[in-house]
């Protein structure tokens, strides 16, 4: 094919670069630390209230390993089903296929309804669209603040939560829903007014799925606000984009994420709207239902047994709202459809290029504290994976300033006597020292004093005292 | 336990052996014999979380048979413990059981009064490492309560990463800073004159903000308050 994969953003700055932009807009940092930190306690709560999270959070692990090992098999599986139900299954390598599927299917259509979907934000799929003359209108609402905006989403449940409502109010002004106040009821009611006329008028609409059931051919879609639900069922056209990985075997197995999802995402007890449909139904819903199977690196991620876990992913977002660094330089800096901790690990596996340096700088984007693992509710290990792909991303570089370094930080502390005459060596550092601190180093130091001071060599290393002492 | 063994961690030995010091004095003071193996240096933690990972199996393996024979190995930092326990064997070696220093007192020795006393007003910081890859819990706490003359404040949003990380804070330094400040401002909140953690490395990044700021926070390590006594109290380390 050779088209570039859209899953990152195209002319984005490797993730440093980013940041520090993001972290210089003190309105930013203060709306997302707002957003988090209520989202981080609520989500405790929910969680809190179930004896059995654990088992929980183990049962969901488990589903979707066995998912992952028997692709194939609940694949072929779930596209018999829909088939057998008068649906048709189409398979797309990449985003291009998709994006070419999905445009084809949509025949004369000028203007097509979507359900907020990570998959055909992935793909890119409004931007393919609108370059063959189709408008996609996003429906949920922190998409369409984000759509009406021209701006980029920057969280994977809540797009706009880089946005105040006063922002806000000044997108839809702008677009021309024209509501006369920040009042968030005001602002749902403008949407609301403006989405009624889409939904009735469009004969096409575009849906991600959260799950599909193998054995039935049933796809499920979980939301808040009843917007997925009018483009699900008003349209004559259903077209589902839906990443390979989102397959489960039975409806036993979908009890187990209609109760880890909501708590994780929205900590809520029970999303409002669960919508599922299992083909066509003559005189009831749409008339014709395609689902679109995609792959777009999916099957790389899958052939490697550490990283291949990221695709036990549901997409709830909590790893984003506890994660420390997501906090301050929000989605945006992470230059991905998918932002955040998981998006530190999925996104570099989906675009599967060692020398993509975008993408490479994102595992780094982490200091490894490990909250997103202790709130991931499918137990993806993102710190292991972090390091794994750290691994990768240093292997492909080859030689440079650091592995030298690193090396012969290796060489030293190999030997012991190497290692005290480095002690010795280090104890130069001495000669910055004012007043019992170091406020400024050369080189590499330079990147820790800039805002700290460094700690003073001592002038005797523990083991000089203790071959004294107690040798 | 027969031969308990220090691993002082190449950051402690180096830039704060009153750390190392400390420990030695607390375990001798429990009645156990401490050895310190001379050859020891690193775990390999700083190449494995940068990505170096041959270089850090060659030092996990290095580690494990520097320390074989020993029926416990303590260690004065959550992060060097979390990765002699959990990822070392990833790597192929196989270390002998690695305590951090307030397991190893609550967990093996079950003391969590150590005869300690330290009159100062002190926060304490759980590091990230000690927290979630060990999950210590509230061991640190139950010891510091324990402490007489301390007065222990809660510091708020207590198990948020400080930004340190390792490498983290010289590849992604605004990041790492914009953490650093959060915290700062926690720990100045609390009104504490010490702040105590079980990580130097923490230490050394929270700590080198205090002292930037001149704030007059002091950063000192749980071996060190908790080593101190009536008759030999702490004393800020000369250099």
């Amino acid at each position: 094919m050779g088209t570039r994969n859209p899953v990152t953003w195209l002319g984005s700055p490797t993730f440093p670069e980013a940041a520090r932009t993001a972290l210089a807009d003190t309105q930013l940092r203060r709306n997302l630390r707002n957003a988090t930190t209520t989202i981080r306690g609520r989500r405790a709560q929910a969680v809190g209230e179930l004896p059995d999270w654990e088992r929980l959070r183990r049962a969901g692990e488990a589903i979707k390993d066995d998912v992952l090992h028997h692709l194939d098999r609940y694949l072929e599986q779930l596209e018999a089903a829909v088939t057998a139900r008068g649906g048709v299954v189409h398979w797309a390598r990449d985003a291009a296929e998709a994006n070419d599927i999905v445009l084809r299917l949509c025949g004369d259509a000028r203007e097509v309804v979507k359900v907020k979907s990570m998959a055909t934000q992935e793909i890119g799929l409004n931007e393919a669209l609108a370059a063959a003359g189709v408008h996609a209108v996003e429906t949920d609402l922190a998409e369409l603040i984000v759509q009406l905006g021209d701006d980029r989403p920057s969280h994977i449940l809540v797009p706009a939560i880089h946005r105040n409502r006063s922002e806000i109010r000044e997108i839809f002004r702008a677009a021309g829903l024209g509501p006369a106040s920040d009042d968030p009821r005001v602002l749902a009611e403008a949407a609301r007014a403006h989405l009624r006329r889409k939904f009735l008028s469009c004969e096409v609409a575009v849906s991600g799925a959260n799950f599909a059931v193998a054995d039935t051919g049933s796809v499920v879609v979980l939301e808040s606000e009843g917007n997925g639900r009018m483009c699900l069922t008003l349209p004559r056209k259903l077209i589902t984009v839906m990443g390979l990985e989102k397959v489960v075997p039975t409806w036993q197995d979908l009890e187990v994420f209609l109760q880890l999802l909501p708590r994780s995402s929205t900590a809520e007890r029970m999303n409002p709207y669960t919508s599922t449909w299992t083909g066509v139904t003559p005189g009831d819903g749409p008339e014709e239902f395609h689902l679109v199977l995609l792959d777009n690196g999916r099957t790389a991620t899958l052939a490697d047994p550490v990283g291949r876990q990221a695709l036990r992913c549901i997409r709830c977002s909590a790893c984003l709202n506890v994660c420390p660094v997501y906090e301050r330089t929000g989605g945006r800096s992470y230059g991905s459809v998918y932002p955040g901790p998981i998006g530190a690990i999925l996104t570099p596996q989906l675009v599967d290029d060692p020398h993509d340096e975008q993408a490479a700088s994102l595992p780094f984007a982490s200091s490894l504290c490990g909250a997103c693992f202790e709130v991931c509710p499918v137990r993806i290990d993102i710190p292991s994976v972090l390091t794994h792909l750290r691994a990768r991303a240093v292997e492909a570089k080859g030689r440079s300033a650091e592995s030298v370094a690193m090396a012969a930080a290796a060489w030293v502390f190999a030997s012991a006597s190497r290692y005290e005459k480095a002690q010795k060596l280090g104890s130069l550092a001495r000669l910055f020292a004012h007043d019992g601190r170091i406020s400024w180093l050369p080189g590499p130091g330079a990147a820790w004093t800039s805002s700290r001071d460094a700690p003073v060599p001592a002038r005797e290393p523990f083991r000089e005292w203790w071959r004294k002492n107690r040798g | 336990m027969e031969k308990v063994a220090l691993f002082a961690t190449c950051l402690t030995d180096t830039l704060y052996p009153a750390t190392a010091r400390a420990t030695v004095r607390l375990l001798e003071r429990l009645g156990l014999t401490v050895e310190f193996p001379l050859d020891q240096t690193c775990c390999g933690q700083m190449h494995f979380n940068t990505g170096y990972r041959d270089h850090a199996a060659d030092l996990a393996v290095r580690f494990a048979s520097m320390f074989s024979g020993y029926d416990a190995v303590v260690v004065p930092s959550g992060s060097c413990a979390g990765m002699v326990r959990h990822v070392q064997p990833d790597l192929g070696a196989a270390p002998p059981p690695t305590y951090e220093l307030s397991e190893f007192l609550v967990d093996v020795l079950q003391v969590t009064d150590v005869g300690a006393y330290f009159p100062h007003r002190v926060t304490y910081h759980p590091t990230c490492h000690s927290l979630r890859m060990l999950g210590v819990g509230d061991k640190p706490l139950a010891l510091l309560r324990q402490v007489r003359g301390l007065e222990l404040v809660e510091l708020p949003q207590a198990d948020s990463c400080c930004g340190f990380g390792g490498t983290f804070a010289v590849k992604n330094a605004d990041t790492s800073t914009a953490m650093l400040a959060d915290k700062m401002r926690c720990v100045l909140d609390t009104g504490a004159e010490v702040l105590t953690a079980g990580d130097n490395s923490c230490l050394m990044h929270i700590g080198g903000g205090l002292s930037r700021l001149r704030t007059g926070v002091r950063p000192v390590h749980l071996a060190e308050v908790l080593a101190s006594t009536e008759e030999e109290p702490w004393a800020p380390a000369t250099r």
